[in-house]
C-alpha cells in the first residue's frame, strides 16, 4: 500500500493548500471578506474626505430644528414650526396609512377579480381578463398620475361639489366627509365590540373542542358575527347613538368642518390598490385552479355540502398556495407607496427624503433614515407573514 | 332517437362503414351553435344572467364614451390645443404627433439621430436569435447579442471617432430602452452569481449575498435612485464626476439583480439532488458542473419568473423622471407646461401607457409561449 | 464473523498488490447518528461484489463513501492507490476512475443521450469531441441503444434510461463501477434488460460493487456477497456458501424474507 501512496506526484505546499477542501474554502472566504471590507473602507474614506472638503459632518441634530414647510395631510399635530423629526413621523404615518388602506382595498378587489376570472360567464370573465392585462402591463406610476389627473381635472371645484345626500361632498380639493364626534357613552359600545372579538376567539377553539369530542357542530361564524357586530350595534342604538356627525359646510371657497380626504391620498390609494389587485387577482385565480377539482369532487362524494367544501377543502389549500405571493404583493404596495412623491402626497420619501433633505442638505443622514425605515417595514411584514404561514401549515396537518 | 336511427339504417341498407368502426355521431344539435354557446356561457343560471346583464351594462356605460373620446370625437391634426377644441371635444392627438420626435429621441442632437436608429436596428438583430431558436446562424447571433450592449453604448454615447453626445440629451423612448436593456442585460448574470452565492456553502459569501439581496428587496427603487442622485458621489474618489445616467443604470441593474437572484434561486432549488450527485460522481468541478448541468436546467425552470422580472424592471424605468431624467413620461410632463398644449395630460399618459402596454404585453405573451414550448418539447 | 475475517486475510496475503479498494476501520456519522460502524473491506482488481441488507442498513452510504459523495469521519479509504481525504485533487482523481450508476438514473434531462455520454469525457478527460462521440456510440451499441443517441432522456423507457446511465459511466473508461440498486426503480420487464447488460459487463474484468436485491444476479456474477445490517458488515462469503449456508441469524432472517417474496 505504501508505495502506491508514494507514487502520487509530490506537489508543492501552495498547491496542497489550495487543493485541500477546507483550506480552499477558508482562503476564498478570506479573500472575499477582504475585498468587501476593502471596498467598504475605500468608500468610507472617500466619504470622509469629500465631506471634509465641503466642510460637512455627519450629525442628526437637524432633526430637532424647525422643518418650516407645510404638510397637507397629517394625523398628528404638525405646523411648519414643528421639527424635521415630527415631519418624519408624519411621513411614516402617511406611508403606513396608505399601505394599510392599500392592502385592504387591493385584497378585496384582488379576490373579486380572481373569482371573476374563474367565472363561467364569458363576458365577465373577459372583462376581468382585459382589466388585469391592461393594469399589469402599464407602470404603476402612470396609473397614479392618470388617476390623480382625472380627480383633479374631472371633479368640480368646491362651489359646485358633487353632493352625496347632503353629508359628503366630492371636489377636486378632496372628498369632504362628516367626521364623528365621539361621546363618552360610545366607549361602552367599543368595549362591547372588543369583548365580542375576545369572545369569538375563545368560542372558536371551544366549538372545535366540542366538535372533536362530541361531534356536535355550532354555527361558529354566525355566533361570532353577532357577538362582534350584533350586540355592539344594539347597544349603540339603545344608548341613543352616542356619536355626533359633524357635517362639512361650504365657507368661502372651500369646505370647513368634517373630515377631508386629500385628492393625492385618494389617487394614490385607488391607483396602488387597482394595480396590485390585478396581480392579486392572478394569484388567487391560479391558487384556486391549482387545488385540483378532484379534491372538490372527493369532498362532495363524501356528502360534504358545497359551502363546507369551499371552506374546509378548497380555501385552506388554495390559501396555502396564495399566501406567499400575496405577501410579496403586500410588500410591493408598501414600497410602491413611495411613488407618492410624484403627486405630492407627503410620505416618508417626500418628507424626510425629499423636502427635509433639500432644505438641510443632509443627504447621508436623510437617506440612511429612509432606507432603514423601509427595511424595517419589509422585515416586519415578512416576519408576520412567515409566522402566519407556519400557523396555516400547522393547522393544515 | 338513437335507437330509431340504428334500426332504420340496419333494416334498409348495408352500413357504409366497416363494422366496428362506426364514425363518430355528430354531436346532439342542441350543444353546438351560437345559441347553445350563449346559453351555456351567459345564461346558464339566474346568477349568471345577472352577471351578464351587469357586465353588458358596464360595457355600455364605459365603452361608447371612451371610444368617442379616443377616436370618433378626437382631433388628430391641429396647431395647438385650441385648434383641437375647435374641431372636436375628445382627445387632442395632434399634440402627440407634433411632439412625436421628442417622445422618441428626447433631446438627442438631430444630426446624430441616425445613431439611435442604427442602435435600434441592431437591437432587433440581436434580439431575434435570443427569442427564436430556429433562427439561422443562431450561434453567431447569440455572440452578437452579447456584445450588442457595448456596441450600442458606443454608438449612443460616442467617442472613439463619433461625436460625443452628453447623456443629459438622452430622453424619450430611447432612454426607456437604454435603461431597460442595460438593466436586463446586466442583471441576469449578476442575479445568477448572487443566487449561486446564496446557495453556496461558504458562510461569508452566503451571508454577504443574503444581506445584499434582502436589502435590495426591502427598499423601494425610488430610494435607491435618490441614493444614486444625492449621496453616491460622496463615496467616489474626490474629484470624480460620475455621469448621472450611469449611476442610475448601476442602481437599476443592482435592483433587478436582487429580484432576479431570488427567481433563479427558486430554479436552483427545484433541481433534484441526483443531478448534483451525478455531476459530482463524474468528476466535474464546481463551475463546469454549474455551467453545463445545473444552470441550464435552473434557468429554464425560472424563465417565467425571469421574464416577469424583466417586465417589472422595464416598467420601473418610468421612475427615473423623479430624479429628473426625461423618459417619455418626463418629456410629456415637460411638454404640458407649454402654453400651446396645457391640460392635455390624459393624452400624454394614455400614449405612454399604450407604449408600455404593447411592449410588456408582448413580453408576457412570449413568456407564455416559451413556457408551453418547454413543457411539450421534452417531457422530464 | 470468523469466516469472513478468514477470507479477508487470505486475500490480503495473496493479492496484496492487486487491491484496488481498501476500506480500513471506517466510521461515519450523520450528526449524532452512527451510520457506518467499523467497516473493513478489501476489493481486488476485477472482483465482483454484491452488497445486500435491509433498508436503512447503510449500503448506499458505504458505496457513496468510495467516490466521496459522502465524507467518512474515521478510518481510511484508499481507492486505486489514492487515499480519500479533503484533498480535492485526490477526489478528482478517484472520481475519474470510478463510475457510478444510481437507482434513479440521474440522467441530465436537458442533454441528449449522446451529450449525456460525451459530457464527462470532454470536460473531465479533455477528449476531443469527435473522439468522445465515437467512444460514446461504441458504448451505446454495447448497451444496445445506439438508435436512441439523439433523443432526450425523458423520451426513453426506464430500462433504456438506466442502460444510458451505464453507458455514460463506461464512457469515462473507469476501472471500478459502483451500482446503487440499479434495478429497483424499474418495472419487472425492464429489469432483465439492465441485468443482461451488467452481466455482460461483469464478464469483461471490470471491478464491480453492486448494491442489489437481485439474488439471481448475485448467484451468477458475484465473487463475494456482503450482508450489511445496522451500519455493520455482518457477513461476507462466496455466493454459494452465502445463500446455502448463512452463518448469522440476521442473514438467515433477511434471506428468508427476500426469498419468500
Ligand atoms: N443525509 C442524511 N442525513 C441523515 N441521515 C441519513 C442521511 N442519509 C441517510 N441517512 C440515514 O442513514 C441510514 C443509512 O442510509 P442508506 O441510504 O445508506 O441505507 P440503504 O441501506 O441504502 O437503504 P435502502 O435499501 O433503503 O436504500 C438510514 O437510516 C438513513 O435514514
Ligand atoms: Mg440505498
Amino acid at each position: 500500500m505504501s508505495e502506491t501512496t508514494l507514487s502520487q506526484p509530490q506537489r508543492n505546499i501552495v498547491s496542497r493548500l489550495w487543493n485541500d477542501k477546507e483550506t480552499r474554502s477558508i482562503i476564498i472566504q478570506i479573500i472575499a471578506f477582504a475585498a468587501i471590507f476593502a471596498l467598504f473602507f475605500y468608500m468610507v474614506r472617500n466619504a470622509v474626505i469629500n465631506l471634509e472638503a465641503i466642510g460637512k459632518d455627519i450629525s442628526f441634530d437637524f432633526l430637532w430644528q424647525p422643518a418650516s414647510y407645510d404638510i397637507s395631510q397629517s394625523l398628528v399635530e404638525y405646523t411648519s414650526r414643528s421639527s424635521h423629526f415630527t415631519a418624519m413621523i408624519v411621513g411614516i404615518i402617511n406611508t403606513l396609512l396608505i399601505a394599510v388602506f392599500g392592502i385592504l382595498l387591493s385584497t378585496v378587489l384582488g379576490f373579486l377579480l380572481g373569482v371573476l376570472r374563474l367565472s363561467k360567464n364569458w363576458v365577465t370573465n373577459k372583462l376581468a381578463y382585459v382589466y388585469i392585462e391592461y393594469t399589469r402591463n402599464v407602470p404603476v406610476l402612470l396609473h397614479i398620475l392618470l388617476i390623480h389627473g382625472l380627480i383633479v381635472h374631472a371633479l368640480p371645484l368646491p362651489k359646485n361639489a358633487i353632493n352625496v345626500s347632503d353629508a359628503a361632498f366630492l371636489t377636486n380639493r378632496g372628498f369632504f366627509l362628516p367626521s364623528p364626534e365621539i361621546q363618552p357613552l360610545f366607549w361602552f359600545v367599543l368595549a362591547l365590540f372588543v369583548m365580542g372579538i375576545i369572545f369569538s376567539i375563545w368560542f372558536r377553539s371551544y366549538a372545535k373542542r366540542v366538535q372533536d369530542e362530541t361531534g356536535k357542530y355550532y354555527p361558529v361564524f354566525w355566533i361570532s358575527l353577532s357577538a362582534i357586530m350584533g350586540f355592539p350595534l344594539i347597544m349603540y342604538f339603545l344608548l341613543g347613538s352616542p356619536i355626533d356627525w359633524q357635517i362639512p359646510e361650504l365657507k368661502g371657497f372651500n369646505y370647513k368642518g368634517g373630515m377631508v380626504i386629500r385628492p393625492e391620498f385618494i389617487a394614490l390609494w385607488i391607483a396602488l390598490s387597482c394595480y396590485t389587485a390585478a396581480f392579486i387577482g392572478e394569484i388567487v385565480r391560479s391558487g384556486i385552479t391549482a387545488v385540483s377539482w378532484g379534491q372538490t369532487e372527493a369532498a362532495s362524494a363524501l356528502g360534504v355540502s358545497r359551502g363546507r367544501t369551499l371552506s374546509l377543502v378548497v380555501i385552506p389549500q388554495a390559501l396555502r398556495i396564495i399566501i406567499p405571493p400575496l405577501t410579496s404583493q403586500y410588500l410591493n404596495i408598501t414600497k410602491n407607496s413611495s411613488l407618492a412623491i410624484a403627486i405630492g402626497y407627503m410620505d416618508i420619501v417626500a418628507t424626510i427624503g425629499g423636502i427635509s433633505l433639500n432644505q438641510t442638505g443632509r443627504e447621508m443622514e436623510c437617506m440612511t433614515i429612509v432606507l432603514l425605515l423601509y427595511l424595517t417595514f419589509s422585515l416586519l411584514i415578512s416576519a408576520f407573514m412567515n409566522w402566519y404561514n407556519k400557523r396555516i401549515k400547522l393547522t393544515e396537518r | 332517437m338513437e335507437k330509431n336511427n340504428l334500426s332504420a339504417t340496419g333494416s334498409t341498407m348495408k352500413p357504409d362503414y366497416v363494422i366496428g368502426e362506426h364514425p363518430d355521431l355528430p354531436p346532439p344539435s342542441n350543444t353546438i351553435g351560437p345559441i347553445a354557446w350563449i346559453r351555456d356561457n351567459l345564461l346558464s343560471s339566474p346568477a349568471n344572467i345577472v352577471m351578464t346583464i351587469l357586465s353588458i351594462f358596464f360595457l355600455y356605460k364605459i365603452l361608447p364614451p371612451s371610444l368617442d373620446w379616443m377616436f370618433f370625437d378626437a382631433a388628430f391634426v391641429g396647431e395647438d390645443r385650441n385648434a383641437c377644441r375647435a374641431v372636436a371635444d375628445g382627445a387632442c392627438w395632434a399634440f402627440i404627433s407634433e411632439r412625436f420626435k421628442l417622445f422618441t429621441y428626447g433631446f438627442y442632437p438631430i444630426e446624430n439621430r441616425w445613431r439611435v436608429d442604427l442602435s435600434f436596428v441592431l437591437l432587433v438583430i440581436a434580439v431575434i436569435p435570443i427569442l427564436f431558436d430556429k433562427t439561422p446562424f443562431r450561434k453567431y447571433g447569440l455572440w452578437f447579442a452579447m456584445v450588442f450592449p457595448f456596441i450600442a453604448g458606443w454608438l449612443l454615447v460616442g467617442g472613439f471617432g463619433l461625436d460625443p453626445v452628453p447623456t443629459e440629451k438622452f430622453g424619450g423612448f430611447m432612454l426607456t430602452l437604454v435603461v431597460g436593456i442595460t438593466g436586463i442585460a446586466f442583471s441576469l448574470p449578476l442575479g445568477i452569481l448572487l443566487a449561486l452565492g446564496r446557495q453556496s456553502n461558504l458562510p461569508i459569501i452566503k451571508v454577504f449575498c443574503v444581506s445584499f439581496i434582502e436589502f435590495i428587496r426591502g427598499v423601494p427603487l425610488i430610494t435607491l435612485l435618490f441614493v444614486a442622485s444625492t449621496m453616491l458621489s460622496y463615496f467616489l474618489p474626490p474629484g470624480t464626476n460620475f455621469d448621472l445616467l450611469l449611476r442610475v443604470l448601476i442602481m437599476v441593474t443592482l435592483f433587478s439583480a436582487g429580484y432576479m437572484a431570488e427567481v433563479i434561486r427558486g430554479g436552483l432549488q427545484a433541481i433534484p439532488k441526483g443531478q448534483f450527485e451525478a455531476s459530482d460522481a463524474m468528476g466535474l468541478k464546481y463551475w463546469p458542473s454549474m455551467r453545463l448541468i445545473v444552470l441550464p436546467q435552473a434557468l429554464k425552470i425560472s424563465i417565467p419568473g425571469i421574464v416577469n422580472t424583466f417586465i417589472g424592471l422595464y416598467k420601473d424605468t418610468t421612475l427615473v423622471i423623479i430624479i429628473g431624467l426625461l423618459d417619455p413620461l418626463g418629456i410629456g410632463r415637460a411638454s404640458l407646461s407649454d402654453t400651446k398644449w396645457t391640460g392635455l395630460s390624459n393624452e400624454v399618459y394614455l400614449f405612454v401607457a399604450l407604449f408600455f402596454f404593447v411592449s410588456c404585453f408582448a413580453m408576457s405573451r412570449y413568456s407564455l409561449y416559451l413556457e408551453n414550448k418547454l413543457q411539450t418539447e421534452h417531457r422530464r | 464473523m470468523s469466516n469472513s475475517t478468514q477470507i479477508g486475510t487470505e486475500q490480503m496475503n495473496t493479492d496484496q498488490d492487486n487491491i484496488v479498494i481498501r476500506i480500513n476501520q471506517m466510521h461515519k456519522w450523520y450528526g449524532q447518528f452512527h451510520v457506518l460502524k467499523d467497516i473493513n473491506l478489501d476489493v481486488t482488481r476485477g472482483e465482483k461484489i454484491v452488497i445486500c441488507g435491509p433498508s436503512g442498513s447503510g449500503k448506499s452510504t458505504m458505496i457513496r463513501c468510495i467516490n466521496r459523495l459522502e465524507e467518512h469521519q474515521k478510518g481510511d479509504i484508499i481507492v486505486d492507490g489514492t487515499e480519500l481525504t479533503n484533498d480535492l485533487k485526490n477526489i478528482e482523481a478517484v472520481r475519474r476512475e470510478v463510475g457510478m450508476v444510481f437507482q434513479h438514473f440521474n440522467l441530465f434531462p436537458h442533454l441528449t443521450v449522446l451529450e449525456n455520454c460525451t459530457l464527462a469525457p470532454i470536460w473531465v478527460r479533455k477528449t476531443p469531441r469527435l473522439e468522445a462521440e465515437e467512444i460514446a456510440m461504441q458504448y451505446l451499441e454495447r448497451v444496445k441503444i445506439p438508435d436512441q443517441a439523439n433523443k432526450f432522456p425523458g423520451q426513453l423507457s426506464g430500462g433504456q434510461q438506466q442502460r444510458v446511465a451505464i453507458a455514460r459511466s463506461l464512457c469515462m473508461k473507469p476501472r471500478i463501477m459502483l451500482f446503487d440498486e440499479p434495478t429497483s426503480a424499474l418495472d419487472p420487464e425492464m429489469i432483465k434488460e439492465v441485468l443482461d447488460v451488467m452481466i455482460e459487463l461483469a464478464s469483461e474484468g471490470i471491478t464491480m460493487l453492486c448494491v442489489t436485491h437481485e439474488m439471481g444476479f448475485a448467484k451468477t456474477v458475484a465473487d463475494r456477497v456482503i450482508f450489511m445490517d445496522g451500519g455493520e458488515i455482518i457477513e461476507e462469503n462466496v455466493p454459494q456458501e452465502f445463500f446455502d449456508n448463512p452463518q448469522h441469524e440476521r442473514t438467515k432472517l433477511f434471506l428468508s424474507q427476500i426469498l419468500n417474496h
